[in-house]
């Protein structure tokens, strides 16, 4: 027994000293991919968060998929990273995918949480990334030359959001947020958007069951309109609540309560709510639509799909032009200049999507309705 | 059948009885033997090379020396500082990740978003202040008993996370980004995508915290944290002034919480008070008692599980959680006092010879 | 009177405070019978709590097969039918909460108290070779055979082991309560039908405002939480202060060893004791899914904290102290609320527990299970 804890101990050694001889060379390995080049998916595709990144996934996916069929040749992989949304797991992840060398792209990180956390890695290993769904306005403003954004941020989505409000005649409108990093973000540029028409009702906590202390400050101040930022299973909770205590204010939410949770959790106090997002609604573009369905059996692009796509066509355009390098599809990336399926697709020096347009959807008869463009 | 019951038994004993064999080796053994071990713990990050080893140990989904610092270093550091609190005084803390906060808390305030000091500098402050922290909260909270003392600590960690999250002094829900990274020393560059060097940085803070560790329990306090553990009243009886002893331990205890801190916010570089969640206290006392609650070697074996496992389980992606809550149930049942008791009664034993020696003489 | 929030708005606040704050007293019970009986934190009672809920859910969509919309609109009943319905409801919620709470007691802790018996052998024996199986081959239904297969010898070894009698030191306890926890949410976000969404309860009774007090319009779900809280925690103490059994758990409670030895089956009053704590936190997950119409595989966690609070507050260990610890804590976080703004709930509520606990170190009550005064 003494003797094998020296001899554990020594063994060890050996083979890890074997093993820095035998890795010593993987620092030039960066151009080194042996296989398909691939296409990462990085979010949330698991825990809570899990529906959104499976909807962008989809995208990816379908995209790679039509670019397969049409290259036989030429086959492109997808890898997912799946943080779980999850600022902590992100930074290993991120790791892995930059000591990939086959991996040119990413199409994520979905959260701006995560973003915040893993996009200076990205940048320093010069990996270019196009975000479908992280729209923190912050995020375009760490002059990272590799970040995209298929969409247009809150800054542009707030205002859009306040104007709708403002043109259906509120005068008195509740903003309430969830205190998350995009929920007050979103809210309080609402909140500078509208102005003296709003009044603060403060925030509530996602988690909660129970919000009838923040319903009972809107009653008390006597709005005509509430927006709240947050996401679909709070906004639900909220709405039924509201309902339920005989507020009967308009409810305005962003982007992230357009999912079909919040028709379930509201169940009718949905009715007549507005939401706002950046996204192009699904029927925007027929051919993608059709496309979609026929890929996913017959179900329809949900939220932040078709951004997916788009970002994952930018990527696949860039290699069919034969750009096989990170630092080369990047290259290619901030030169484009083309139309995708939800918008003109060409960026600016930040990364932000250049004509990007606000959009309005209605709940009506427990469905999704799209109300067009916010002028 | 007893089959599977006596090797539950022959692993169990291999356990309990290694280190025994180990403390039977003469001094050079034991010396080259842990000189052994430690080169080969700084080589970690390269053992994935190794041809058979590599397959077991590498990290299927994420990158192996990133998961080594960012998850199981700071994760045995956290253990090891809980260990003081729990495992060595006994006190029930729940709200560890409170004090793992306030480290990496201080360090973004003072190197990017109130100040602009370095790193280095901003260390020592953290830790100070971390430890101060446990000073003010143990003062009041110490007189309260056994679990009484755990939901107010628990509430004492989500006072901490949500205050972050509410104030926009503290960065609020956005969080803080740009903290400073360590500074290059020794020749290691501290830089966004390397985590090796983070990793022997990590490292040796756990030696280093080992040492004092190792220093303190076998001086008069550790012995007197002893006493209150395993009867608090006798110990009072006995002349231990208990509740000064415990506030020590609560604030060594804090302070390593604030040093994992410290370290976590110079590497990852940006923090937010969703990386302090509630969970996160559950599952650093998981650790500690999972490896072994008052045996320092059982706490890093139990932070490096809890923080290791999960990546390494990757494939199981979606139940990987139930899993661990699961062996969490079985290894309780079967191993109640940790993959690595403490060995009570061991700890003096020496001391404990030469004071019988000394009453026999007299 | 000045013109805040609070003050326009004070009764209002009260009323949905004291409704929030009887669910917390009554999941506040559950930790309290445990910890009177066993000085145990039942860190998974907040999960039998989740079943609860989902055991409602259960008996209305499927037992019952009311769906969650009739033609746009919520699925009203009235009259005896209403009645009828939330008591079966009711009844099943208690029926799932107090088996997982028995369940829980055999798998989790009796093993570690030294006298595990077979049936906790057996799930334990599942529980690892379904783990194992896990390794080799992910899929449920395959999982599930190996594990079946498996299960006999294993258990078969367990109960030798169990019969060594190894007693667990008490932090053992918590952590294998933090283990089931973490086990029965997550096996419900995996394995339930919709994952870790958000479920909706179909709602059968509207919501119309019962009566008017102080110019606040009382509703009628909120009316019928208080009321049947306040029924529960009756029935409950009376339970423990006349019958049989209830002496028991008194008993026990203020000593367990002398109670062996006086003749009380002490492992059946520890059950007794477990499936109360399961039938109280049943009773509660129906009166929240009544007035929230929703659950979630995570949705113990939070309320959990919170009714633990409530019971330390009180005085744990001290029927009366859950409900005063519920009520007050339900109703600090409606006007904490109020005066600082939602986002600072959570912290009142701990800032008041930690005052509290200064002056009155074992809470408003102080603990007394087992004291005579109940």
């Amino acid at each position: 027994m003494k003797k094998s804890v020296l001899r554990v101990g020594a063994s060890m050694l050996v083979l890890s000293l074997v093993g820095v001889a035998c890795g010593g060379s993987d620092d030039s390995s960066a151009d080194a991919c042996e296989g398909n080049s691939k296409i990462a998916f990085f979010g949330a595709l698991t825990g809570e968060a899990g529906n959104l990144g499976i909807n962008i996934k989809k995208g990816l996916d379908l995209a790679v998929a039509q670019h397969n069929e049409a290259n036989p040749d030429a086959q492109i992989d997808v890898e997912a990273y799946d943080s779980q949304g999850d600022p902590d797991q992100a930074p290993a992840l991120a790791d892995k995918a930059i000591a990939d060398a086959c991996v040119k792209g990413i199409v994520g990180p979905a959260f701006s949480g995560e973003s915040a956390a893993v996009n200076a890695k990205f940048e320093e290993a010069g990996l270019p990334l196009i975000t479908p769904s992280a729209t923190n306005p912050a995020l375009s403003t760490n002059g990272w030359d590799v970040f995209h954004r298929a969409l247009a941020g809150d800054d542009k989505q707030g205002p859009g959001a306040a104007s709708r409000i403002v043109a259906d005649g509120k005068m008195k409108v509740g903003v309430i947020d969830d205190n998350s990093e995009y929920g007050k973000g979103l809210a309080d540029i609402v909140q500078t958007s509208l102005g003296d028409k709003a009044v603060e009702l403060n925030s509530l906590d996602p988690e909660a069951a129970d919000y009838s202390a923040v319903i009972t400050a809107a009653k008390d101040a006597g709005v005509d309109a509430v927006f709240f930022g947050g996401y679909y299973a709070a906004a639900g909770k909220l709405a039924k609540q509201m309902a339920d205590a005989g507020v009967t204010a308009q409810f305005y939410s962003g982007d992230g309560t357009l999912d079909v949770g919040f028709i379930e959790a509201a169940g009718p106090a949905a009715e007549g709510a507005i939401l706002t997002c950046t996204c192009a609604p699904k029927d925007s573009n027929p051919e993608f639509l059709k496309a979609f369905q026929d890929a996913n059996k017959g179900e329809d692009p949900a939220t932040y799909a078709a951004e997916a796509y788009d970002a994952a066509s930018v990527f696949l355009a860039a290699m069919k032009d034969g750009k096989t390098s990170r630092g080369d599809i990047l290259k290619f990336i901030n030169s484009y200049d083309a139309a995708g399926v939800t918008k003109q697709l060409n960026w600016d020096e930040a990364g932000e999507v250049t004509g990007s347009a606000v959009y309005a959807y209605e709940i009506k008869d427990g469905a999704i309705k799209g109300l067009g463009l916010i002028k | 059948m007893s089959l599977v019951l006596n090797f539950w038994l022959r692993v169990t004993a291999l356990f309990s009885g290694f280190g025994e064999q180990f403390r039977a080796m003469n001094k050079w053994q034991r010396y080259s033997a842990y000189g052994l071990g430690v080169v080969a713990l700084y080589l970690l990050p390269y053992w994935p090379d190794v041809p058979v080893l590599g397959q077991i140990v590498n990290t299927p989904g994420s990158q192996f020396e990133t998961v080594l610092n960012d998850q199981v270093v700071i994760f045995v550091l956290i253990a090891l500082g809980l260990n003081v609190v729990v495992g060595i005084a006994g006190l029930l803390d729940l709200g560890y990740v409170g004090f793992y906060a306030v480290g990496a808390y201080v360090t973004a305030i003072l190197t990017s978003a109130h100040g602009n000091l370095p790193w280095l500098l901003a260390l020592p402050i953290a830790v100070v202040i971390s430890m101060l922290f446990g000073l003010i909260l143990g003062t009041p909270t110490l007189r309260l008993r056994g679990d009484y003392l755990a939901i107010v600590t628990l509430g004492f960690g989500e006072i901490i996370r949500l205050t972050a999250k509410n104030m926009d002094w503290l960065g609020a829900s956005r969080g803080i980004s740009n903290i400073k990274k360590p500074p290059s020393m020794f020749g290691l560059k501290f830089g966004v995508l390397d985590a090796k060097p983070y990793f022997y940085l990590g490292l040796t803070m756990v030696f280093i915290v080992i040492f004092i560790l190792h220093r303190l329990e076998y001086s008069r306090v550790g012995r007197a944290w002893v006493a209150i553990r395993e009867d608090e009243d006798a110990a009072e009886l006995m002349g231990v002034n208990t509740f000064k002893f415990k506030l020590w331990a609560f604030t060594i205890g804090a302070g390593i919480g604030g040093l994992a801190g410290v370290h976590y916010a110079g590497k990852v570089g940006f923090i937010n008070p969703d990386n302090f969640p509630l969970q996160l206290s559950i599952l650093f006392l998981a650790a500690v008692v999972l490896g072994g609650s008052g045996n320092m070697y059982g706490a890093i074996l139990g932070g490096i599980l809890v923080a290791y496992m999960p990546e390494r389980l990757r494939n199981f992606s979606d139940k990987r959680i139930l899993v661990f809550g699961i062996v969490l149930v079985l290894m309780m049942v079967f191993r109640p006092e940790g993959i690595l008791p403490k060995r009570v009664g061991n700890e003096h034993k020496k001391r404990r010879a030469k004071s019988q020696e000394g009453e026999v003489a007299s | 009177m000045p013109d805040w929030l609070i003050i326009r708005t004070f009764w209002e606040l009260t009323v949905t405070g004291l409704a929030l704050g009887s669910i917390y007293a009554l999941v506040a019970l559950g930790y309290t019978l445990v910890y009177g009986v066993l000085r145990l934190i039942n860190f998974a009672h907040s999960e039998i709590f989740m079943v609860g809920t989902f055991g409602a859910l259960l008996a209305s969509s499927q037992f019952l097969s009311i769906p969650l919309l009739e033609d746009g609109n919520y699925p009203y009943r009235t009259g005896m039918t209403l009645i009828i319905f939330l008591v079966f409801i009711m009844l099943i919620a208690m029926l799932f909460s107090g088996i997982g709470a028995v369940v829980l007691e055999r798998v989790a802790y009796r093993p570690l108290r030294g006298n595990g018996d077979a049936f906790g052998a057996i799930v334990l024996a599942f529980l690892t070779t379904f783990i194992v199986s896990l390794v080799f081959v992910d899929q449920a239904k395959i999982n599930v055979i190996i594990a079946l297969l498996a299960t006999a010898p294993i258990s078969y070894a367990y109960m030798r082991f169990f019969k060594q009698g190894r007693k667990a030191p008490r932090l053992a306890f918590l952590i294998s309560a933090i283990g089931a926890s973490t086990a029965i949410s997550e096996a419900v976000g995996v394995w339930s039908k919709h994952g870790r969404d958000q479920y909706q309860t179909p709602r059968l009774l509207e919501k119309k405002t019962l009566f008017t007090m102080f110019g606040t319009d009382v509703r009628i779900d909120y009316a019928i939480v208080i009321v049947g809280a306040l029924l529960m925690m009756t029935a409950l103490t009376l339970f423990v202060n006349k019958t049989r059994l209830g002496r028991g758990v008194r008993a026990v409670a203020q000593d367990a060893e002398t109670s062996r030895i006086l003749g009380v089956n002490v492992d059946l009053i520890i059950i007794v004791t477990f499936a109360l704590g399961g039938v109280m936190a049943g009773g509660a997950a129906m009166l929240f899914t009544l007035v929230y119409d929703q659950t979630r595989f995570n949705i113990g966690f939070i309320l959990g904290v919170k009714s633990f609070t409530a019971a330390v507050l009180g005085g744990i260990g001290n029927l009366k102290g859950a409900l005063l610890g519920g009520l007050l804590l339900g109703l600090v976080e409606n006007y904490g609320s109020a005066i600082f703004g939602g986002q600072w709930k959570d912290v009142i509520a701990f800032v008041v527990l930690l005052v509290v606990l200064m002056f009155r170190p074992t809470g408003l009550l102080g603990e007394s299970l087992g004291k005579a005064r109940v």
